[in-house]
């Protein structure tokens, strides 16, 4: 089972302290990978949040192929971090991490948001397509004001390697995802969490109808939609649909992956608009087991289980900092100030949103009218 | 060299040509003429007979031939009244001294065909052989990684949806104070669609079934809805439908076929004003997995009383139902302006979809209707389906396989992203060797939003004798045994409504609960895994590539 730590926070704060909580929540052998998203920027970051950053791994040549890449399609680069590896035993370094601040192309600057996201979004899209056959690029998210960082190996050690916790990283969203040992192919697409034009997302468990749910995406033609190297993807991308292209808003994601049934539904007000929904998107049902941890473009913060709660997951803290995690011994570690008898336990039914800088926390219930 | 009166027989056949011969025990026979009185096609007969028997009596052995006066039963080598291997003659024998015996050397249909006539027959396919559906495998178990659900326990919505559904960009919501609202001012047209048990019983008329056949079913679905919660469609065939029930609230449970005969359709249309209901679908029927391409023929013989008054037809006549619908000449005509009058008929609050043969035509039909916003779904009826009276060649060699015809439709219609928009109904052979729950949720993960099941339903309910052996097959004659496929009143009243609907109920609450036992099992509850393909192996790795499944052996 993934270990899943979010917290988002109304201050800067470093990823060390998701890295702290993933190591407490570890059991046994977790060598498979450490995915990092952050999102509202802090450090050298902070003066750059309107411009886009490309996050990913290249090799020398990869690096080379980038830069052309980018020139001919007139970004212009404005400022890059990597970070200062320290060589471990375990971990086999690849040649450039990085996070690369990008200014837009001229041509672009009075376009709009959504104009702007689909080209970056096509931009990260082309150069996975150059980088994958011969693994010379991985481009994990291209946007303003968010950094992903991804790699093989035990958290805590890739924090080691990573040197996080004298690098200046610091965010106001942070989601780490440490993978246990059931994934057969290590493989860094496969690695949580998934970002595409602002959502993110990260899940544990196994996602038995991953495959309707895939081909249902992928048939909806929009370019962002593939991959699918891990059967949780499709829950970052069944956010991204249902929010941005749908334009839902954002309880209705719980009610399209666990619908209600029809004696739960007819006490809603919108009972017509579910009853549509339920049908029209009935491929993008999830039977679990399942938590998903996400956060939406404006810095809501959300947890999610499947409709028969087969997994655990739970979110305390105090005002202006709060943690989403998978275990409650990972919440303890990296919030261990609040008052305990507050955690959420989100049941079933429930899905539990905190708001953009930690100012509050909401239990919305499916069932409530 | 032979005698003259041997010769004499040259030209008849020995019962070694026929598909079964019947064994009969003199040593147990009473001569009570049970089994005579009850064969169906007259295949057997009292016969008297002189047996030469070698005999002693008494404490030394002398044995001594004597000449006796036997009654005997015999088979008779009679084409026309051939044993069809139903067994009413065991069924009805009070010793066990009579049963038939399947010939697998028999050269039957070497001449069933006298007098020029192609042998017809009712039944199915005669293929013994495993099908497709049956060589399928669910292999991905819920392990560890993700606990297996619970039939008993949790909560299983084995539930489909019939009825063209919008895709969610069209929907006619807006957003009022953060919720979601249906926009009543939209005028976008929204179709109606019924929520289903995935498993339809497949269109039997009445007619071609018995009163109390139909009769039976039709209580059983009721009370499966009313009493068990379980949605259970039955299709009515093309045959009418008996006027009590189209102006009862029960007609909801029913979708009623339009054919090519339009019979009991004047009846139908003149109801409407007076339907309390409307019914749960209407069927256009342009084929059938039975007689691919082939119209359909109800004999004079099963045109009695009640069936003539349901269809609006004379007494004793042949219905021909015409291979095509003859007022049309193109696929528009045909199946767009057939849909839209059917929906008008009943204000655009009914599913209407066509039906059609398995055939390798099959994509052009669903590339029309994925087309067409007034279509509710495509039904594709393979092979193996079939119970009607047709000619043997039309049922043995026409048609194709359901399996592979059905997924190369759903992944076409993956690739336009409309899989959930238009659903598909699979039929033929789903239950062939008794498997009905495992054959549904097959056809369901390669795509089917439910299936269609007629054979099954006949034998499972009314123990209807007919096998992959050509046994009985007589639903064409009007003589079925079993009182199933029969008008003759000495027939059907051998079965009994009331049992067929209790063995209906039955069929479909273990259907339901078997279903759960495969769903469950794969981590799926709450949805139908309609495409879950990857839940499917087969052990050919040929059929594992046309079906887009994983190979496993």
């Amino acid at each position: 089972m993934c270990r899943l730590a979010a917290i988002t926070s109304r201050k800067y704060f470093s990823p060390l302290e998701n890295i702290l909580a993933l190591e407490t929540m570890k059991e046994g052998h977790d060598g498979s990978g450490l995915g990092l998203t952050l999102k509202d920027l802090g450090g050298e970051f902070e003066d750059l949040k309107g411009y886009p950053i490309l996050s990913g791994i290249c090799s020398k040549e990869g690096a080379r192929t980038l830069d052309a890449f980018m020139d001919k399609a007139g970004f212009k680069l404005k400022h890059v971090w990597a970070p200062k590896i320290k060589l471990l035993k375990g971990i086999t370094p690849r040649d450039h991490y990085f996070a690369r601040v990008y200014d837009y192309p001229k041509s672009y600057k009075n376009k709009t948001i959504k104009e702007k996201e689909d080209l970056l979004m096509n931009m990260r899209l082309a150069l996975r397509k150059i980088g994958e056959p011969d693994e010379s690029i991985f481009v994990f998210s291209f946007y303003p004001d968010v950094i992903t960082l991804k790699e093989v190996g035990d958290p805590l050690q890739l924090a080691e390697f990573f040197n996080l916790d004298k690098a200046n990283l610091k965010a106001k969203i942070i989601f780490a995802q440490g993978r246990q040992n059931t994934n057969y192919t290590i493989y860094l697409y496969t690695c949580h969490p998934f970002f595409i034009q602002g959502y993110c997302s990260m899940t544990n468990g196994e996602n038995t109808a991953f495959v309707p749910i895939r081909e249902f995406l992928m048939s909806r033609k929009f370019p962002g939609y593939i991959g699918y190297n891990s059967d949780s993807e499709v829950f970052t991308h069944i956010l991204h649909y249902t929010a941005r292209q749908l334009g839902l808003p954002l309880t209705y994601y719980k009610d399209v992956i666990t619908p209600l049934k029809e004696s739960e539904i007819k006490f809603r007000g919108d009972r017509e608009a579910l009853r549509f929904l339920r049908q029209s998107l009935r491929p993008l049902c999830i039977d679990g087991p399942n938590v998903v941890i996400g956060f939406t473009p404006d810095g809501r913060c959300f947890m999610v289980h499947d409709s028969k709660k087969l997994r655990p997951g739970v979110v305390g803290g105090i005002k202006g900092k709060f943690a989403l995690m998978s275990e409650e011994c990972g919440l303890d570690r990296a919030i261990s100030e609040r008052d305990r008898s507050k955690d959420i336990f989100p049941m079933k039914y429930d899905m539990v949103i905190v708001q953009p800088q930690a100012e509050e926390v909401e239990v919305w219930n499916q069932l409530q009218n | 060299m032979e005698s003259a009166t041997k010769l004499d027989y040259n030209h008849q056949l020995s019962l070694k040509e026929l598909p079964y011969i019947i064994r009969w025990r003199g040593d147990r026979c009473t001569s009570c003429g049970r089994c005579t009185a009850v064969c169906p096609v007259k295949a057997i007969e009292p016969a008297v007979k002189v047996h030469r028997i070698v005999q002693s009596e008494g404490f030394i052995p002398t044995p001594s031939a004597v000449r006796k006066i036997v009654h005997v039963i015999e088979q008779v080598a009679d084409l026309d009244r051939y044993c069809t291997g139903c067994g009413t003659c065991t069924l009805v024998c009070p010793n066990d001294a009579i049963e038939p015996e399947y010939n697998p050397h028999n050269k039957f249909l070497y001449f069933k065909n006298r007098g020029g006539e192609g042998y017809k027959r009712g039944g199915r396919r005669n293929d013994p052989s495993i099908s497709t559906l049956d060589r399928l495998k669910f292999t991905r178990i819920s392990m560890l990684t993700d606990p297996a659900l619970d039939a008993g326990r949790h909560e299983f919505r084995v539930r489909t949806l019939l009825g063209r559904i919008l895709p969610p960009e069209e929907l006619p919501l807006k957003r009022v104070n953060g919720k979601l609202m249906v926009d009543k001012e939209s005028s976008k047209f929204i179709p109606p669609v019924r929520e289903i048990f995935p498993i339809i019983i497949g269109s039997m008329s009445l007619g071609a079934l018995s009163p109390s056949m139909w009769e039976g079913l039709a209580m059983g679905v009721a009370y499966l809805n009313e009493v068990e919660g379980l949605p259970v469609v039955m299709c009515t065939g093309e045959g009418g439908v008996p006027p009590r029930l189209l102006k009862s609230k029960y007609l909801k449970y029913f979708i009623v076929q339009i054919a090519s005969g339009y019979f009991g359709w004047d009846e139908i249309i003149h109801a409407i004003p007076d339907m309390v209901e409307d019914p749960a679908g209407i069927e256009i029927k342009y084929g059938q997995g039975a007689k691919p391409g082939d119209g359909g023929l109800l004999m004079a013989q099963k045109v009695l009383k009640l069936i003539a008054g349901i269809r609006g037809v004379p007494q004793f006549v042949d219905l021909a139902s015409p291979p095509t619908h003859q007022t049309k000449y193109s696929i528009e005509e045909a199946v767009a302006k057939m849909i839209q009058s059917m929906s008008m008929a009943w204000g655009f609050r009914v599913p209407v979809y066509p039906k059609i043969s398995g055939t390798k035509t099959a994509r052009a039909v669903l590339n029309n209707l994925a087309r067409n916003p007034y279509a509710a779904a495509l039904s594709i009826d393979g092979e193996d389906g079939g119970t009607g009276a047709a000619y043997n060649v039309s049922m043995d060699k026409m048609g194709h396989p359901i399996a592979s015809n059905l997924r190369e439709c759903y992944l076409d219609l993956v690739r336009q992203g409309k899989q959930n928009e238009l659903p598909l109904i699979a039929a033929g052979g789903v239950a062939k060797k008794g498997n009905l729950a495992a054959n549904a949720a097959a056809l369901i993960m390669l795509g089917a939003s439910a299936v269609s099941v007629g054979k099954y339903i006949m034998q499972a309910t009314a123990n209807c004798f007919g096998d992959e052996y050509n046994r009985c097959n007589l639903c064409n004659t009007g003589k079925c045994p079993r009182g199933i496929t029969t008008q003759d009143p000495k027939l059907y009243r051998r079965l009994d409504s009331d049992k067929v609907a209790e063995r209906l109920v039955e069929v479909f609450k273990a259907a339901n609960v078997e279903m759960r036992k495969i769903f469950a099992p794969m981590g799926r509850s709450t949805e139908l895994p309609i495409g879950m393909s990857d839940g499917l192996s087969i052990d050919d790795k040929a059929m594992a590539e046309r079906l887009d499944i994983s190979y496993a052996c």
